[in-house]
């Protein structure tokens, strides 16, 4: 299983949690790669709530589709990535009726972006759980550039969109669903250091 | 009112200065010989004569060269004011509340006729005359907020209240010490000050908010903050990070006293009557170590501070790799005498320099 405990960090900095099957009227689950796993635990432990679930799975480059799928929910759709899924999402959030429980599991890109949908479409966020699974890749925003670069996994890493060399903080905006990259050589041109896996 | 207006840049060529009655009345925050994160707050009505503290929004020497510094900020990045839909009636609220304040408090440099909705705003400092109607965003050429903040220095917070919570739901922001609207907007009080070491865990943030939930209407509240810059620049957002920040690797012994700025803000807080959002304006107040240490008490007590800093503050302020070169410089300036209590400089009791 992979899961990974984060150490204590800022306020900014979300957290996340084991889903818990709760009682609604339909059941939203959104997951990513390994974010397919929190799913197939969770239906385990609350088989019921599949008759009443869509799920909206994006496997990157993991095949949990069929394990999903035989869980029999009410609706399954696989989508190649995030942003092939989102105008769906969006248009299921606008149907959905009061009463939607949403699950979110998986990359906190994933997780993030989805939760960023559900509150702009007025969701309070005490409808939706997240649990994180599988890598520990980060959405980043430069804040020089304002560019995002996805799955993020080192520290510094290089902006794919202006090419600066920026560090990861933790600092983190709900809005955005993107940490914070900053310059980390402005001070001394050059001077950056080796990159290293997140957490390592 | 005899104030002149400075000719003067806050990039480039730097020619930004200060008078003598600008370093007078400059808000030195250290209140003693040693600095620490507290919940330094008081109420923000009035002060001593011809302090910053005197008027709801102080208007001094730099204002046409701050607001101008402003305006190119804004052509490079409009990120820089932001205002999320349902913070209009904020920024509505905060227009009446500056164009009530500076006309009431400098009749000679603003005037503000009301005839009902129908509002007359004369600014003549910046040479703006406007005819516009109260509540109606089709009249000014601007949102309410982004109006009357392009006409007033400082930065400004416009923080929705909910949920027992503040939200940074508004704001101009040009002037900051190194934080981002763009990236910060929509936060609550505990999610913006994320990156903030020490106070957290001292219960200040707490204890801070509560504070500012129950600030009334008509009794503003007011602290300082500080940091350091070198050169006076005001833009010191992480935006342009990459561009300002080699700046602090070119002090030297001979140039730190003009060249270092203690940096200073006089944040302030009010309540707005309609929207009953909280408005923070942060004022930034930039004087040079050499003009600082023209005040024999100043010049001790600075060193004394900067000297006995903890790391992680020194480190989150940014100038950690610059202590010893400031400490170089501004132990010269202490002999070691006592200081005297408070923050006013004091010249007719302090000792001159014991050298
Ligand atoms: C509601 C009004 C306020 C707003 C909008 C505000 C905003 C901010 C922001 C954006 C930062 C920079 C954080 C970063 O590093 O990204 C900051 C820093 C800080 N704030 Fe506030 N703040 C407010 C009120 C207060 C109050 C009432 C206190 C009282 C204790 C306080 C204490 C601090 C401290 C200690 C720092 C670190 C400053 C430094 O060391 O330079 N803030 N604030």
């Amino acid at each position: 299983m992979s899961t990974f405990e984060f150490p204590p960090s800022i306020r900014s900095r979300p957290v996340y949690c084991v889903l818990q099957a709760r009682p609604g009227k339909a059941h939203l689950m959104i997951a990513d790669a390994e974010g397919a796993e929190a799913l197939i635990d969770l239906a385990l432990r609350a088989p019921e709530l599949m008759a009443k679930a869509h799920v909206i799975y994006i496997p990157k480059a993991t095949d949990f589709g069929a394990a999903l799928k035989a869980l029999n929910p009410a609706q399954y759709y696989e989508g190649p990535s995030y942003s092939a899924a989102v105008s769906r999402i969006k248009r299921v959030f606008l149907d959905a009726s009061m009463g939607l429980q949403i699950y979110l599991s998986g990359t906190e890109g994933l997780m993030g972006q989805a939760l960023s949908e559900a509150m702009q479409a007025g969701y309070d966020h005490t409808a939706i759980q997240t649990e994180h699974r599988g890598s520990l890749a980060r959405r980043m925003q430069c804040v020089h550039c304002k560019g995002i670069t996805e799955d993020v996994s080192n520290d510094p890493f290089q902006c794919s969109h202006c090419g600066l060399n920026l560090f990861v903080r933790d600092h983190y905006s709900r809005r955005l669903a993107a940490f914070q990259g900053v310059c980390i050589d402005a001070e001394e041109p050059g001077n950056v250091p080796p990159s290293k896996e997140l957490y390592s | 009112m005899t104030l002149q207006f400075n000719t003067e840049t806050f990039r480039d060529d730097y020619s930004f200065h200060n008078s003598q009655r600008a370093i007078d009345r400059f808000p030195f925050p250290f209140h003693e010989d040693s600095y620490m994160y507290a919940v330094n707050m008081e109420r923000h009505q009035g002060g001593p004569a011809d302090s910053v503290y005197e008027k709801r929004f102080d208007v001094d020497e730099h204002y046409v060269a701050e607001m101008a510094d402003r305006a190119k900020v804004l052509d490079d990045d409009p990120l820089r004011c932001q205002s999320l839909p349902h913070m209009t009636l904020a920024g509505w609220d905060l227009l009446e509340l500056i164009m009530v304040s500076k006309s009431e408090e400098y009749p000679d440099f603003f005037e503000l006729h009301r005839e009902g909705r129908e509002w007359y705003w004369i600014n003549k400092p910046l040479g703006i005359e406007d005819h516009f109607t109260f509540m109606d965003d089709t009249t000014l050429p601007y949102g309410p907020m982004e109006y009357i903040t392009r006409q007033t220095q400082g930065d400004f917070c416009v923080l929705d209240q909910r949920e027992d919570n503040l939200w940074m739901d508004a704001g101009m922001v040009t002037t900051q010490a190194d934080w981002s609207l763009d990236f910060d907007i929509g936060m609550n009080f505990f999610e913006w000050h994320a990156p903030v070491p020490l106070a957290h865990e001292k219960g200040i943030f707490k204890r801070a908010l509560k504070f500012l939930l129950n600030i009334q209407q008509g009794a503003p509240a007011r602290r300082l903050n500080w940091t350091m810059t070198v050169n006076p620049l005001l833009d010191t957002s992480p935006e342009n990070y990459h561009k300002w920040g080699i700046q602090k690797t070119t002090l030297t012994s001979e140039n730190i006293g003009a060249k270092q700025h203690l940096r200073v803000e006089l944040q302030t807080f009010f309540r707005l009557p309609r929207s009953n959002a909280l408005v923070f304006p942060i004022r930034c107040y930039l004087m040079s170590f050499q003009d600082i240490v023209s005040k024999p008490k100043w010049g001790r007590r600075l060193n004394r501070v900067v000297r006995d800093l903890p790391e992680e503050l020194a480190a989150y302020k940014g100038f950690i790799a610059n202590r010893p070169l400031m400490l170089d410089y501004l132990s010269q300036f202490d002999d070691g005498l006592p200081t005297s209590f408070g923050v006013w400089p004091d010249e007719h009791i302090t000792p001159t320099l014991q050298r």
